[in-house]
């Protein structure tokens, strides 16, 4: 067929044991590529966050002015509008969450690791849980576990009949689908970003090994890969923000007195 | 022709979250049409708005790779 002519060979398209990694020592699969960029990435947090706010000064430098844009960006637009007056002991969480997730995401597009730590469903899982257990405890903690799961499963304010079916949509809510959703979004999101750039890039690759009209096209393969990137950037900012939100939504649910 | 389901599946699963999103972006451009000043306060909510849409359709993306 033409596609033999033309092409060097069976193209193999990426998959998802594209994001299996070996070991880089030893057996276990804690030494692993993606456990390293977490490692990485609470030190790059850290030590960005303590530079910039050593030596503070009223006229802040870049870094400083960076660093302070960040945070005023958690603890205004997402901590403050969102959660109301008691918002400032949510925001080291929601700040944690912001950067943590933020930062695991540019690793996606950033040379030599080219890899969203996100994209294994380990990492959000875990972020998924810190924020259950903190928005249950918040919402246990400020109306008593009583009143707060009777809140969920009966809300006030409805006719008696529609208990029937909104009771086990709400509890399925509160106790299932959001954790699960939270988690499954970010780690969708990364996983189908990274494996959107895998297969241009090595489609390209493909193209170039090839004859010298797939060549040809192999620039808009890449071409095509660089507009992603650019796409995938958006796209990880975007991510970080929404958990970051949800969670702070989440937050501020568990204290709403209207219920 | 060859192919899975699952690829199909995926298909039909965008369908929700793209209506969805132009659903969501209609009303946001709508909004800031009426009264420009908006701007600010819609934008927060267009964007949780489509990534709420979205998830959905990642997960069935997702979803197609994991169970071939």
């Amino acid at each position: 067929m033409l596609t033999e002519t033309l092409l060097s060979g069976e193209f193999e398209p990426p998959s998802a044991a594209d994001f299996q990694f070996a070991p880089i020592f030893g057996d276990s699969i804690l030494f692993s590529k993606p456990v390293f960029l977490v490692a990485l990435s609470v030190i790059l947090i850290a030590s960005f966050f303590i530079i910039s706010a050593r030596k503070a000064a009223v006229v802040p430098s870049r870094l400083q002015f960076a660093g302070e844009g960040v945070y005023s960006f958690v603890r205004n637009s997402i901590g403050q509008d969102v959660i109301g007056p008691e918002f400032m002991r949510f925001v080291p969480f929601l700040f944690t969450l912001f950067t943590f997730v933020l930062c695991n995401n540019l690793f996606g597009i950033i040379p030599f690791l080219q890899f969203p730590s996100m994209s294994r469903i380990g990492f959000p899982i875990a972020l998924a849980i810190f924020t259950y257990v903190v928005y249950h405890y918040v919402g246990i903690k400020h109306h008593g576990l009583k009143k707060y799961v009777k809140d969920i499963c009966f809300m006030p304010g409805v006719p008696k009949w529609i208990y029937i079916i909104l009771t086990p949509v709400e509890f399925a809510t509160y106790f299932i689908v959001r954790p699960a959703t939270l988690s499954l979004r970010l780690f969708a999101n990364m996983f189908a970003g990274h494996l959107l750039l895998l297969v241009f890039t090595m489609g390209g690759e493909h193209l170039l090994a090839s004859t010298i009209l797939m060549k040809i096209l192999s620039i808009f393969s890449f071409g095509f890969a660089i507009g992603l990137t650019f796409f995938e950037f958006g796209i990880e900012c975007l991510q970080a923000y929404i958990f970051t939100l949800l969670t702070a939504l989440y937050i501020a649910g568990a204290l709403a007195d209207e219920h | 022709m060859t192919g899975t389901m699952a690829i199909v599946g995926f298909g039909l699963s965008t369908i929700g979250p793209g209506v969805a999103t132009g659903l969501v972006f209609a009303a946001y451009i709508n909004g800031i049409a009426r009264q420009p000043e908006a701007r600010g306060l819609l934008q927060p909510i267009a964007f949780l708005g489509f990534a709420l849409a979205e998830a959905l359709a990642l997960i069935g993306l997702v979803l197609a790779f994991v169970l071939k």
